[in-house]
């Protein structure tokens, strides 16, 4: 780890200030991916901006759903009365995520800034596209390693199998993300420029020419909140995490289910997997599919077929192919009570 | 000794103190003075540094030394040739390469130490260590044992056959089948390291984790041309060593080396990263098994083959085929050992050792026969049961291993168990039954210990063997107690330490066998000494005879005449004393080479498999042991639960991956290297015959650290078989490898 400046801001202007004016300086929340990078030296900062003290903690009811602060505590959204009541689905992402330790650390904001935990990222004697263009990147310490991807063609079994480049075959880590993603939320961030809101489908990005862009955030901006519509799909909702051991362990491929149902006919549902891409995959066709049809195993089938087209795999991460629609059956039986 | 009484359940002795902070590892001890040592890996697997840049390391706040291979102090000793149990890296001329650490440019391995880094504080150290840069002229890394596996070589020791060699060939049921173990990591949650302090010029005090400090002694003295009596080694507690803790690494010696030069004491605490590279491994392992049966179940054949990875450097054997010789009435049998020489690390025992990887392949294959046959796994393994080792021709010195079916069977509820496959189903997950056995050396190590008995009547036991965590302090009490009465609380042991009585390093499950056997005896001398002293002219019981004396509750009375008696303490008043006894070497008689012992296991696991996911859970576990009498139930069952926490994460989860393009880890962490965590781990019950072997020791006690594990992978791939009709033969079982197919499959790349 190298000597790194670190303030502490008491606004969100302060903070947003403080990072702007300065290349290598970072927010810093939770910290529970953020130090692993800097530890590893994957992330070289100059300073750490410390938003621990603001006041971004508070979740609260709106006149059309909720807002939860950037800085609320992962257990602590898991376990909030309004979420577990209206949004369960983000309660059950969240409480599959990381251990019962990170997540009393974690932060909201900061669970949809983390990295991904692809091997070849964090380890710079192996080629890595993520890590930036070779002599360029935000900080001058940056250590760039060698180009290319060490996925492609190496140990890609955790990777992903939608919206790939040839520079990128990463995925976002994230099982919150994959919850609000299904429930259309909206991110509130401030900035140099102002503040503006980003709908949840546009803050993640793909990773196109240019991996080391997780998300559409300009440089400095903070994320306030993230605001979730009312819904009616409480009832009938299921996180599905198919991992390699049964807690603290990254998504094999996750699927996130909320529906409104009357009798056995779905209403409307909305359907998002993780692990399957460089952000939270939602699955649009399928919604559209199964919108207004019986909850049948035959239509789930569909559904799932729907879900798969353009999917592509890499050698290690060729079963994700069946492991994908598979889970997509199992959460939807689970989800809309019919198994 | 009460031998046929079953023995209370005892709290560990040293639990509140292990659990208050007052246990005292390795890396707690603090010297004035101290300094801290950080290790620089290579970051290539096979090459030479042509260039490596010292400088800004050097020149960072706090550092007061950066070694290489330019300018490491030499070690002395380290050519010599390797004693018994001490091996430094022991030079052995049939490899192909030698290695000395910072002894040379020469990669041979990922994450090879080539340089350590010294600094006042570990935080220094660390930052210095990064800036430590190297240049290397790369070459092809060969780390992939399934590629390499034509270039084997046959280890000492050799094939071994019995019977037709072609009997298979004829045999009306056949099967042959091919299982895989990947590299496994210890993991343990204490990091590895030493403190190493030259108190003199030919004077050293060491802290380390090791799993014994007399073979640490023996391999700093070697190093070092030192007398042994001048170094002294305390390891009183140990963080989980399941292994790799038996052999001091060269990174130990080498700090003991830099600590001289330096003239502080050095810290030496290595990250986690490096336990995969520099602390050894379970290796990676393929195997075979043709195995031919009659049509009524009986065994005709079985010829069981493994391929192990190895260093370039050193030649790392285990036992993986050994119980296929003897497990099973078998008339011909024959099994094949090799290794291939990688571009890796050395591998060491890991709990189980080769008996767990050999496990998993013959009694995954017992359970493939079973099935070939319509029978049920238990009724065959009970067709080919064996009251006597058919590989050397001679009688257990005990075995109850047919009890420990029946028992294990009704526990787990066997009968639920249905014998086709993928044919129970439970809140639509899959539901499966598995079973396995597992057998281990039973051995009598020798041993040393001293005992006093205090003018006050309390006890205190010593030995230098280590208590890696099974709780040896705890059944050493229940030994001492059992031959002297003295209350538990009264009872102190002392452990760990080169300045007590010599004991074997912790491993092999041997040590309650011997260092027990050695409290057991000297213990014995002090009642008998009691004897003669309250027997003696003038003693209150002068004139009976010490045979028939008994000792309880403080008194030695006279057998068949309690009321005839005199307190131990009065005795020792009478004469002046505490009583010291010593015994050296305690060992078994001759008489333990007409037997074969070894303890026995049964696993039993129910699982559960998601139908669509292939998401595995053990959902009940009954682990039987048959280990002779058990000394210190409570402590006992803890081990079985460890060792069956082991076998889950070796079965499900456990698996350290390699880029082999780099010759590099891609999962050296906690994270990503997946050892079970509590949600991985159902109620498991443990159940001990608790019959004591009368061979062995004057306990009847056999060791059971590592038959807690093996076999316990193959009982999960059998149930997971018999849940699903999928037979994994690769571990670990990963949803991946259980999730069934789809009939309307997306397009692949």
């Amino acid at each position: 780890m190298n000597p790194f400046q670190f303030t502490r801001a008491n606004t969100p202007q302060a903070a947003v200030s403080a990072v702007s004016k300065e290349s290598g300086a970072y927010f810093l929340a939770g910290g529970t991916n953020l130090i692993d990078l800097v530890k590893r030296e994957v992330i070289i900062p100059e300073r750490l901006v410390d938003i621990n003290r603001l006041p971004l903690a508070t979740i609260e009811e709106t006149t059309s759903g909720i807002r939860i602060g950037a800085m609320a505590k992962n257990s602590v959204v898991a376990d909030h009365a309004l979420i577990k009541k209206h949004f369960p689905l983000l309660s059950m992402a969240l409480n599959a995520g990381a251990s019962a330790q990170l997540r009393n650390m974690a932060t909201v904001g900061g669970n949809m800034m983390q990295r991904t935990r692809c091997p070849y990222f964090y380890d710079h004697s192996m080629p890595c596209n993520k890590r930036g263009p070779v002599q360029s990147g935000p900080s001058k310490g940056q250590p760039n390693g060698p180009a290319g991807c060490g996925a492609i063609g190496g140990v890609n079994r955790m990777h992903a199998i939608f919206g790939t480049s040839e520079k990128c075959i990463a995925v976002h880590p994230s099982d919150m993300c994959i919850a609000l993603a299904a429930l259309d939320a909206t991110v509130n961030v401030t900035g140099p420029r102002g503040n503006r809101s980003i709908p949840f489908a546009q803050f993640h990005r793909l990773p196109g020419d240019a991996p080391q862009k997780d998300n559409t955030l300009s440089p400095g901006e903070l994320i306030l909140s993230v605001d979730i519509p009312r819904n009616e799909f409480a009832k009938y909702t299921h996180y599905l995490k198919v991992r390699d051991r049964t807690s603290y362990a990254f998504a094999l491929v996750s699927v996130g289910v909320a529906a409104d149902m009357k009798g056995k006919t779905i209403q409307d549902i909305r359907l998002a997997m993780g692990g399957v891409a460089h952000k939270p995959w939602r699955l649009a066709d399928s919604e559209r599919f199964l919108k207004g049809k019986e909850a049948t195993l035959e239509n789930f089938k569909q559904a799932a077929t729907l879900a798969m087209q353009g999917a592509k795999g890499y050698g290690e991460n060729d079963f994700k192919l069946t492991l994908a629609p598979n889970s997509i059956i199992e959460a939807l039986q689970i989800a809309t009570q019919t198994v | 000794m009460k031998k046929d009484t079953k023995n209370p359940p005892l709290d560990r002795v040293d639990g509140r103190m292990k659990v208050t902070g007052g246990a005292k590892y390795f890396a707690d001890f603090a010297i004035p003075n101290m300094t801290y040592c950080v290790i620089v890996g290579s970051e290539i697997a096979r090459g030479t540094i042509t260039s490596i840049d010292t400088k800004k390391a050097q020149g960072a706040p706090g550092v007061l030394g950066v070694f290489t291979h330019q300018n490491m102090p030499p070690i002395p000793g380290w050519d010599a040739p390797a004693s018994k149990q001490a091996d430094g890296p022991p030079p052995k001329p049939d490899t192909e390469e030698k290695y000395r650490m910072l002894g040379s440019p020469k990669i041979l391995f990922d994450g090879q130490p080539i340089a350590m880094v010294v600094a006042d504080t570990y935080e220094r150290a660390t930052y210095a260590a990064s800036l430590v840069k190297a240049i290397y002229s790369k070459q092809t890394a060969r780390t992939d044992l399934e590629k390499h596996k034509k270039e084997e070589i046959t280890p000492k020791g050799g094939d071994y056959s019995r019977g037709n060699a072609k009997a298979f060939e004829s045999a009306p049921v056949q099967l042959e089948s091919a299982y895989t173990i990947p590299i496994e990591v210890h993991n343990p949650m204490e990091l590895h390291g030493i403190v190493a302090h030259w108190t003199g010029a030919d004077q050293l005090m060491i802290y380390a984790k090791t799993q014994g400090v007399n073979s640490t002694q023996q391999a700093m003295a070697q190093a070092f041309k030192l007398d042994p009596k001048n170094i002294h080694v305390h390891t009183e507690f140990m963080g989980g060593g399941f292994g790799m803790g038996l052999r001091t690494w060269p990174q130990e010696t080498a700090t003991v080396a830099i600590a001289k030069k330096v003239g502080r004491p050095v810290k030496l605490v290595m990250n986690r990263s490096q336990m995969f590279t520099m602390v050894g491994h379970r290796p990676y392992t393929a195997q075979s098994i043709q195995m031919g049966a009659d049509k009524n179940g009986k065994l005709v054949s079985i010829h069981h083959a493994a391929t192990a990875e190895t260093a370039k450097y050193e030649d790392f054997t285990e036992a993986t085929v050994n119980m296929t010789k003897f497990m099973y009435d078998c008339p011909n049998v024959s099994t094949r050992y090799r290794l291939v020489r990688l571009d890796r690390s050395v591998p060491i025992w890991m709990r189980g050792p080769g008996e767990a990887t050999g496990a998993f392949a013959l009694e995954s294959a017992m359970d493939e026969m079973a099935h070939k046959l319509n029978m049920d796994p238990i009724e065959f393994r009970l067709k080919n049961y064996t009251e006597t080792d058919p590989e050397h021709n001679r009688p257990y010195s005990s075995k109850h291993l047919k009890e420990a079916y029946e028992r294990g069977a009704e526990a787990i509820g066997w009968k639920e168990r249905k014998n086709e496959p993928g044919s129970s189903k439970e809140d639509n997950w899959l539901t499966g039954y598995g079973m396995s056995t597992g057998v281990f050396n039973a051995f009598r190590w020798e041993a040393s210990a001293r005992v006093v008995l205090n003018a006050d009547g309390s006890l205190v036991v010593q030995s230098a063997v280590t208590d890696i965590g099974p709780g040896t302090g705890t059944a050493l009490t229940m030994i001492a107690h059992n031959v002297l009465d003295v209350p538990f609380e009264r009872i102190k042991v002392e452990y760990g330490d080169t300045s007590l009585p010599k004991a074997p390093s912790q491993g092999g499950s041997a040590i309650v066998s011997a260092v027990g056997s050695a409290v057991f005896d000297t213990c014995t001398k002090i009642k008998n000494e009691l004897f003669e002293l309250a027997t003696k002219a003038g003693a209150p019981l002068a004139g009976s005879n010490a045979a028939d004396l008994s000792i309880e509750s403080g008194n030695v009375f006279i057998s068949n005449s309690p009321s005839k008696k005199v307190a131990v303490i009065e005795l020792m008043k009478a004469n002046d004393l505490p009583l010291t006894a010593q015994t050296a070497d305690s060992k078994g008689s001759a008489e333990l080479e007409k037997y074969s012992m070894y303890s026995f296991s049964v696993h039993f696991v129910k699982v559960k498999v998601n139908a669509l996911t292939g998401t595995v859970g053990v959902t009940k576990v009954v682990s039987v042991a048959d280990s002779g009498r058990i000394i210190s139930p409570k402590t006992a069952a803890s081990q079985m639960i460890g060792g069956v926490t082991g076998g889950i994460g070796m079965a499900l989860t456990e698996e350290a991956i390699i880029d082999h393009r780099f010759g590099r880890f891609v999962n050296n962490n906690l994270a990503d290297y997946h050892v079970a965590v509590h949600a991985d781990v159902p109620s498991i019950e443990t159940i001990f015959i608790d019959k004591p072997d009368p061979i062995i020791n004057p306990m009847g006690a056999k060791g059971m650290g590592e038959i807690a594990l093996i076999g316990f992978s193959a009982a999960v791939a059998n149930a997971v078989f018999n849940a699903t009709g999928k037979r994994i033969r690769q571990l670990p079982i990963t949803p991946d490898k259980v999730m069934p197919g789809w009939e309307f499959r997306a397009v692949g790349n």
